[in-house]
């Protein structure tokens, strides 16, 4: 009689579910699916914030060409965009790790979002400010980059804290292109034990609620604070 | 045929070489698989959104009810669900799910396409709570004198949100219950990574059998995008015709 839930097959496995081959071989597991999802937020910090600005530019031949970008991302599945790096990036660049196809799409992808983030932050600083700013004779662009931006990123955080925990959640598409982070590790266990799918993947979906509950924690403590801090 | 992944050192810009070919998808047999692999989006993304309303609809009315226990129960359906991949829980349903499940049900599934069936539950309950979180922002922008004004009528607690608050929190809740129907069919895409034959699985059968991966990934990019069109342009009409009208009458 088998048991119902056998924990051995976890515990068996459990330097591989957490860094994979790491110190012999190639980073994985839950060790690489935080590599993909803190290095493509910090690019896409960046692209959010020049698509963003991009986006309200006063310039029309600058402003629609962007948000077409943005609104091409925005409507496609994150499976598209990875599909689409994957066959774009060796025609164009020749040969590419699958790790950096993957940074690549997921921050695109994620670029098209924060951008809205950061729009949304610079709409929330009133107009008056940006007056103000151009009246003691900054420029435009001095008035976003010194004035508005500092305010608006400051309130845009537990946002963009938010989309790191859907960057997270995103690096499971990366199991497609066979990179081996923690789906990909999952399925691979699960296809040489063959018994315990039900045990692997709860045990991955807990790993994966675990980090991404403390970062929406993380999120709402910060946004408590920026609301405590706007009040007085 | 020029493979487009030539596995060979890099020579300047390869995607050069490549010539276009847009008559493999506007006709003959991978049109009928484009066309195929849009049909069942579609279906897969009706099944499933249809199914999310109705269950976030009851995790948002347990998620105000007055007794703790069921606010919890809702409160930890949510923040589990929302917090896991949805490939993992595809991956569970389809893999995992016949150890929990009774036998009656894991036969009537296999028998009628486990593959389909495991997607549409997975996809049900992701964007469950996602809905249920959005109605449950409608019913608090409904103003708080109307339900004590209903259970002063004598309506019970769930009398007066079926037929005084949720008729109107679900008028509120119309829009982003549209663009939820649209991640359902981005969403959806997932799907294939269990063999479910979607638009995307379609578009990569097409590249594998011609090689021909700009044409086949550009058409199922355009049948994203048109969808996206059209419902968000739904929406502003929405938005525009039926919620002004509304509070200006």
């Amino acid at each position: 009689m088998e048991q119902f839930f056998n924990i051995s097959v976890i515990s068996d496995n459990f330097t591989y579910f957490m860094i994979g081959r790491f110190p012999h071989g190639p980073l994985g597991g839950v060790g690489l699916t935080l590599y993909l999802a803190v290095i493509s937020c910090i690019l896409s910090f960046f692209g959010g914030l020049i698509l963003g600005l991009l986006s309200i530019s006063r310039m029309s031949i600058i402003r629609y060409p962007a948000l077409a970008f943005i609104n091409l991302i925005r409507g496609m599945p994150l499976l598209m965009v990875i599909f689409w790096m994957y066959f774009l990036m060796p025609a164009l660049f020749g040969k590419v790790a699958e790790n950096n196809t993957v940074i690549m799409a997921l921050t695109l992808f994620t670029s098209a979002y924060m951008s809205r983030i950061v729009v949304a932050g610079i709409d929330g600083i009133p107009k008056g400010q940006t007056e103000a700013a151009i009246s003691t004779g900054l420029t435009h662009w001095q008035a976003m980059r010194y004035i508005v931006l500092p305010q608006g990123l400051r309130n845009m955080i537990p946002s963009f804290v938010n989309q790191f925990v859907s960057l997270i959640k995103d690096t499971s598409l990366a199991f497609i292109v066979g990179v081996s982070e923690l789906t990909h590790v999952a399925t691979q266990i699960n296809n040489r034990t063959m018994a315990f799918p039900t045990e692997i993947f709860v045990f991955i979906a807990v790993v994966y609620f675990i980090l991404c509950y403390a970062f929406t924690s993380l999120s709402r403590w910060l946004e408590g604070r920026l609301a405590w801090r706007k009040a007085i | 045929m020029q493979p487009l992944l030539n596995s060979g050192p890099p020579k300047g810009l390869p995607v050069l070489n490549y010539t276009f070919d847009w008559s493999i998808i506007t006709s003959g047999q991978y049109f009928d698989w484009l066309v195929s692999g849009l049909v069942t989006t579609l279906k897969l993304s009706a099944v499933s959104i249809v199914m999310a309303f109705l269950l976030g609809l009851l995790i948002a009315v347990m998620r105000m009810a007055h007794s703790k226990p069921i606010r919890w129960l809702a409160l930890a359906y949510l923040e589990f669900f929302r917090n896991t991949p949805l490939l993992v829980q595809i991956f569970f349903w389809y893999f995992g799910s016949y150890k929990i499940l009774p036998v009656f049900i894991n036969d009537w599934l296999n028998e009628t396409g486990f593959e389909f069936a495991a997607a549409a539950i997975a996809l049900t309950i992701y964007t469950s709570a996602f809905i249920a979180e959005d109605i449950r922002s409608g019913v608090l922008s409904i103003p708080r004198e109307q339900m004590e004004a209903a259970r002063s009528a004598g309506f019970s607690y769930l009398r007066s949100m079926q037929y005084i608050i949720l008729p109107q929190a679900v008028r509120i809740t119309i829009p982003p219950l549209v663009n939820q129907f649209l991640n359902v069919a981005k969403n959806s895409s997932l799907a294939m990574t269990i063999g479910v034959m979607e638009m995307t699985y379609q578009a990569r059968q097409v590249e594998s059998y011609t090689f021909k991966g700009f044409e086949a990934f550009t058409a199922a990019t355009v049948v994203y995008l048109a969808l996206s069109i059209i419902i968000t342009v739904l929406v502003n009409v929405y938005n525009e015709k039926v919620l002004n009208a509304h509070k200006a009458a």
